[in-house]
């Protein structure tokens, strides 16, 4: 699964993208999160101490969201344009 | 007609009006103009940096545009964006929208920005003469009932 990170969270992931293989039992965005918690310690302190908005194709998505059609999903802070 | 551009150069306010009032379909068009604030009394702002998702980015402002275009009638809607590192004082974004009724023209606008403030991927960085800093999302947007 290909996962990028925009704003102060790619800067706080040190990265634009990461290429991860999830395991087959992770179906919701809230497995995926709970997934990468584990993963580093840099996932888990994203996660854990700020906010975070997720898009699924381009499109914002809530925690229960299933991502198994998903091919590339955007984690960002909340937005602040305009 | 619905217009969305993104881009790191400066627009022409007044030229984008022009073509506006070239459109003789509908009588009534609202624009609103945002702009870099410098609005921290401690640091002086140097720069305002926009970041965006340009693929989701896009496709926000078109779907937010067509629901305005669709709800309110509109003949003309334009959205422009910009990003990269802007000065005091830059424009940021421009909405126009123009349809018959002045109510529905406001009221399209205002739709407009205030769905884009809480959904369109774009983020902005504050350089200032001592460091930087990621802007946090103002919790009031969040509460207007859209």
């Amino acid at each position: 699964m290909k996962i990028i990170f925009f704003a102060k969270i790619r800067e706080l992931i040190g990265k634009e993208e990461e290429n991860i293989t999830l395991p087959e039992h992770i179906i919701t965005v809230n497995d995926m999160v709970l997934f990468l918690k584990k993963y580093n310690e840099i996932y888990y302190n994203v996660f854990e101490n700020y906010d975070f908005l997720i898009a699924c194709d381009e499109e914002l998505v809530d925690m229960d969201f299933k991502i198994s059609k998903t091919k590339k999903i955007a984690i960002f802070p909340p937005v602040t344009g305009g | 007609m619905i217009d969305i551009r993104i881009q790191s150069s400066d627009f022409n306010f007044g030229k984008e009006i022009e073509n506006f009032q070239k459109n003789k379909i509908d009588g009534a068009f609202v624009c609103f103009l945002g702009s870099v604030r410098d609005l921290n009394s401690e640091e002086e702002l140097k720069k305002l940096e926009i970041e965006y998702y340009p693929k989701m980015a896009k496709k926000v402002l078109k779907e937010t545009a067509k629901k305005a275009f669709d709800k309110w009638n509109l003949s003309q809607c334009l959205i422009i964006h910009r990003f990269g590192k802007l000065n005091v004082n830059e424009p940021i974004v421009l909405i126009i929208t123009q349809t018959n009724h002045r109510k529905d023209a406001f009221r399209a606008n205002e739709y407009i920005i205030d769905f884009l403030k809480i959904n369109a991927p774009f983020w902005k960085k504050e350089h200032t003469n001592k460091n930087s800093y990621w802007v946090e999302q103002n919790k009031k947007d969040l509460d207007i009932n859209i």
